[in-house]
């Protein structure tokens, strides 16, 4: 060992006049992209966005306003705004992490045949854009008598539903419309973290008698802690920024009483289509404030805190 | 204890639920394959429907795309595919950079760097469109494929990734690199990277998909109808004053292949991949 690390300062000490041999350097040169784009493309924007949201920025000019942008948020459409992104949020949890976990366990189970077909075939919808599967859903959810969804509930005596029309059936289409996308997505998540579950656990747990709901409970839920948490951010970011599904459904930022309204299409719509550049930034700090407060009860409760990596 | 393959009541239910959650997730596809190559009337009409009636399908909406007179379809098609190719391979390199260096080298100020990136990948982007959009105006970059690139070019969920699979790697290949002359950056490009194939694989759907389906951005950087991506150029069909369903569908399902081609050449990496590197926490 003590040969080898000797051999190694002879070849550095004979390259050490060439820069890309030089270990110290190395490493600065290796993660020199993530710091210009961070502090380009992120810290000076988000500095800039705090700047922002205490003024009133117009072409040519601009003027501190101190807290007006966020007095002016004190409204009912930046309310519904933010009611309509977190019951999205959550009914997309409670549909997006329990089922996806159970279909992973079945689908990783011994009894499981097609296993990679179907893994394939329940990923398809997540390579759509959300401009394709917006314009579909839209068209499946149709007022028409004769549009699929329609159709569907003809069947079991149901009348024909104006979709979109209406606050409660808008939100669930939404929430549908999530689950179609990603619920293939998800499962890989958690079949990945079936995966690497030894199986001398169950093997043990099966020598000590364990049945199937206990070897779940006890073994399977506990050690895919980890992927669960991880699931359960990315959701809770996506459903936050979601935007571009109601976009597609109404197009643009025009659905009735603003059913379809999200945090993020309002800010696209203060800051970009009636460029209120400093209300915007105001509407997306907020934005912030609710991800960071989600985040951090969410490291609280998983205690992540505690894991001290 | 030996698995036998055979039908028991356990698989026939399995292969039963998953048919039926496979109809639920294709059937909105086979819809819109079938709506195709149907006159947008009928749509107009009827709306999605899986009515099958071979008179009035044909192949006029794809004639009607590829004759190049209905629309910049081909100019959106191309400038996707340029903007989706640079965007990943940039983000690639990149990252798998980043999360190497962060992974293998024991430097000053790496831990910092690292719960940078951890802050970047908990802030929403969307939070930073506006400043961002200033930026790009800024740097006279709107209504460009570099403002749309750029900003998004290192992303934190892939160097992160990347630096949870180059951990795995075996160390003794870095001294056993230098001691045969090799330099730091042909140590990584030259055996590291290689190394990581799968988490490259997996990567290069994740971005490619990000970018080739990307929306939100472009619409705010690109200005002009011949600069617009796919995604932007497909959403301009359905005005409130008019849809133009015919090509908007045909157009759609063409929309949808390139990114099946990538899924299928590097799927058996996909699984394989998140397993090693990504999400084990």
């Amino acid at each position: 060992m003590k040969n080898h690390t000797v051999a190694i300062q002879a070849v550095e000490k004979k390259r050490s006049g060439s820069l890309a041999y030089n270990q110290r350097l190395a490493p600065y040169v290796f993660v020199a992209p993530f710091l210009i784009t961070f502090i380009l493309f992120f810290a000076y924007p988000v500095a800039s966005t705090v700047l922002m949201s205490f003024q009133e920025v117009l072409p040519g000019q601009t003027k501190f306003i101190g807290f007006d942008n966020y007095k002016k948020l004190l409204n009912p459409t930046f309310y519904k705004a933010i009611a309509n992104s977190a019951k999205y949020t959550v009914l997309t949890l409670l549909v997006l992490i329990p089922l996806p976990l159970v279909l992973a366990v079945f689908l990783n189970s011994t009894f499981m045949r097609g296993k990679n077909f179907f893994r394939s075939t329940l990923f398809v919808p997540a390579l759509t854009s959300v401009v394709v599967a917006g314009t579909v859903f839209k068209l499946v959810f149709s007022e028409l008598d004769s549009a699929l969804a329609n159709t569907f509930i003809g069947f079991f005596g149901i009348e024909s539903q104006k979709w979109l029309g209406q606050s409660s059936t808008a939100l669930l289409v939404l929430v549908l419309l999530a689950t179609w996308r990603w619920l293939g997505v998800n499962i890989i998540y958690f079949l990945s973290g079936l995966q690497s579950i030894p199986t001398e656990l169950y093997e043990s747990a099966d020598i000590d008698g364990a049945n199937t709901w206990d070897k779940f409970v006890k073994i399977t839920l506990p050690l895919l802690k980890p992927v669960t948490i991880y699931v359960l951010t990315i959701s809770i970011y996506a459903g936050f920024a979601m935007f571009t599904e109601s976009y597609m459904l109404y197009n643009g930022n025009r659905s009735p009483k603003d059913m379809g309204l999200t945090i993020v299409g309002y800010i696209y719509q203060q800051g970009l289509e009636k460029n209120n550049l400093g209300l915007g930034s105001a509407i997306g700090l907020t934005l912030l404030g609710i991800t960071m407060f989600i985040n951090l009860v969410q490291l609280k409760i998983t205690g992540q805190f505690r894991k001290g990596d | 204890m030996p698995q036998t393959k055979s039908w028991s009541v356990q698989s026939v239910l399995l292969l039963l639920l998953f048919a039926a959650i496979a109809v639920f997730t294709l059937f909105p596809i086979y819809a819109l394959f079938l709506a195709s190559f149907k006159p947008s009337q009928e749509l107009l009409r009827y709306g999605l429907n899986l009515r099958f009636d071979t008179e009035l399908m044909s192949l006029k909406n794809y004639a009607f795309i590829f004759s190049g007179d209905a629309s910049n379809y081909f100019g959106w098609y191309t400038n996707s595919l340029v903007i989706t190719v640079l965007a990943t391979l940039l983000c690639l390199l990149f990252s798998s950079m980043v999360g190497y260096g962060l992974a293998v080298y024991d430097f000053k100020g790496r831990n910092l760097i690292f719960v940078l990136v951890l802050i970047v990948m908990m802030v929403p982007v969307e939070i930073i469109l506006l400043p961002l959009y200033k930026l790009i105006i800024g740097l006279r970059m709107m209504d460009s494929i570099w403002g749309v690139i750029l900003p998004f070019m290192v992303a934190p969920l892939p160097i992160f990734f990347f630096r949870q699979y180059a951990e795995g790697l075996p160390k003794d290949f870095l001294d056993a690199g230098r001691i045969d002359g090799c330099s730091e950056y042909g140590i990584f490009f030259r055996l590291m990277a290689p190394l990581m194939a799968p988490a490259f694989g997996a990567m290069a759907i994740l971005q490619g998909m990000g970018a080739w389906n990307n929306f939100l951005w472009p619409l705010i950087v690109l200005k002009s109808n011949e600069k617009f991506t796919l995604p932007i150029g497909l959403a301009t069909l359905l005005t409130p004053y008019g849809n133009n369903y015919d090509i908007l569908i045909a157009g759609s399902v063409l929309a949808i292949l390139p990114i099946l081609i990538l899924f299928i050449f590097f799927q058996r990496f996909f699984v394989s991949g998140l397993t090693v590197g990504g999400v084990k926490g």
